[in-house]
């Protein structure tokens, strides 16, 4: 299972790219989409909604079951990757670059796991 | 404690993820996925344990007279080796189960009964045996494979002589051998495509499972898991136990009418479905116009008035669509009705169309 490094990680199975204007990308990680399932259905809020960190913000459908996601930080949606709508299996293909959603004016963030810690914590999941 | 079926360890050589369900730990789904899982099952072929379902014999000279008081199909006139589907119904003509009896021989019926259903059946079925007959839960004896789709029939020729691959659909040949193994070969299923059903001993089970893939490889053959026995049984729109009915909800409002036999001598449920008449609510099929899956337990609206609820719902993979099974207020079954649903609170546009959503080109 692939979990690029210079990702941040919530445990809620949710990654984060923070970006160089300060705004951050959010997406699943490969251990969720694996978990998940073939996914067939996408539900994304609107640019200009808030976000909070530690609550959900979007949803997505495997063939047998809805999961809602969970948002690592607090800030505005300022754009959400509308190509999913009618490509949700893309999140199943290229977690990393199926982000669903950019969010700015970061005003917080939940106690987010580097790569490695991230690894260590779905193992700990496996296996509990 | 959930039990584990004569292939568990099949399931996880082949790395099925492994869920519990009716009381068995059983493979969800396979490395290949929920959907292509489906796809197989409708293009080529799918391989699938449905050995927790429950078998029962009955048998004795009044076998066939217990049979019609206890099920709402009839009975008389069945062939050897025919299969006939039956809901049996409760007093108050709930149901409790639905299932499928085989004719063995005059004296001796062969009852295929749900999983989750079967101790609850085999208790119903002896409170009501009367006469010369007895009933026999032989569960535990019986592993049972299905093969399931066009090529099916390909693969099983490679396997079996002729007088084992049974002609017509609903039916069976008991006493025959697939690949040396001794087993009753069934042309029925639960995927809407043609397939058999393999019933067998336990011990002989992942043999005949590993025969079955060897030899099915060429045609396309996978194993396939829960996921796509749920989403395939639901695109062509067979009723599931538990969902489309349950002991509430009558055999004529699930829509299956055809298997409720009235004119024939009682049986038991006779008397309240013919005071209550034709059913205030029927199962339909639902296509979403709108954005969105509805799942079951979803309720249904015109505008503010509640008119029912989803009974079973998901994305159907061979029509590329979601889709839903609801039981609505007669007023609002006529296909072209738009209806809205509640989907965790938010709106969803569908339209009453006719099952099944899907068809096999025969």
């Amino acid at each position: 299972m692939n979990h690029p490094t210079e990702l941040k990680y919530s445990k809620s199975h949710e990654w984060v790219k923070f970006q160089e204007d300060g705004s951050a990308l959010i997406g699943l990680t490969d251990y969720a989409q694996d978990a998940l399932g073939d996914l067939v259905f996408v539900n994304l809020p609107e640019a200009g909604d808030e976000v909070t960190a530690g609550e959900a913000f979007a949803d997505v459908e495997s063939v047998k079951a809805v999961s809602d996601v969970f948002s690592p930080v607090s800030g505005t949606v300022a754009e959400v990757n509308e190509e999913l709508l009618d490509a949700p299996e893309r999140l199943n293909e290229d977690p990393y670059g199926a982000w669903l959603v950019r969010v700015e004016n970061i005003t917080e963030q939940e106690e987010l796991l580097d790569a490695d810690a991230y690894i260590r914590f779905c193992e700990e999941e496996e296996n509990g | 404690m959930e039990l584990k079926t004569p292939l568990y360890e099949t399931h996880v050589k082949y790395k099925g993820k492994i869920v519990p369900f009716a009381g068995y730990l059983l493979p969800v789904q396979y490395e290949s996925g929920v959907i292509a899982e489906h796809m197989a099952v409708r293009t080529a072929c799918g391989l699938f344990d449905v050995s927790h379902m429950g078998e029962v014999v009955c048998t004795g000279p009044d076998a066939l007279t217990n049979l019609n008081r206890l099920l709402t199909n009839d009975y008389i006139g069945l062939q050897d080796g025919q299969a006939r589907y039956s809901p049996m119904c409760n007093e108050a003509g709930g149901v409790v189960d639905d299932l499928i009896v085989y004719k063995v021989r005059d004296d001796c019926y062969f009852i295929v009964v749900n999983a989750a259903n079967k101790d609850k059946d085999f208790a119903w079925m002896q409170e009501h045996v009367f006469g010369d007959a007895i009933f026999t839960d032989i569960s535990g004896e019986v592993a049972q494979i299905a093969l399931q789709g066009p090529a099916a029939e390909t693969i099983l020729r490679k396997l079996a002589a002729e007088e084992a691959i049974p002609q017509h659909y609903y039916s069976a040949e008991f006493h025959r051998q697939v690949g040396g193994i001794d087993c009753i070969v069934s042309r029925t299923g639960y995927t809407g495509e043609d397939g058999f059903e393999f019933y067998l001993a336990p011990g002989e089970a992942p043999r005949l499972w590993e025969l079955l893939l060897e030899t099915g490889r060429d045609e396309g053959l996978i194993p396939c898991g829960l996921g796509a026995r749920d989403t395939l049984r639901l695109e062509a729109a067979m009723p599931l136990y538990g969902h489309e009915m349950d002991d509430t909800i009558t055999p004529l409002e699930a829509g299956l009418g055809m298997f409720v036999k009235m004119t024939k001598d009682d049986f038991i449920g006779k008397a309240v479905l013919e005071a209550k008449g034709a059913p205030s609510r029927r199962r339909v099929g639902l296509r979403v116009t709108g954005r969105g899956i509805i799942r079951e337990h979803a309720e249904v609206y015109d505008g503010t008035t509640r008119i029912g609820v989803t009974t079973s719902g998901t994305h159907c993979p061979y029509l590329k669509a979601p889709a839903a099974m609801a039981l609505l207020d007669n007023a609002y079954t006529a296909a072209g009705t738009a209806v809205e649903v509640d989907v965790r609170g938010r709106r969803v546009a569908a339209e009453v169309v006719k099952l099944p959503f899907y068809r096999r080109a025969r």
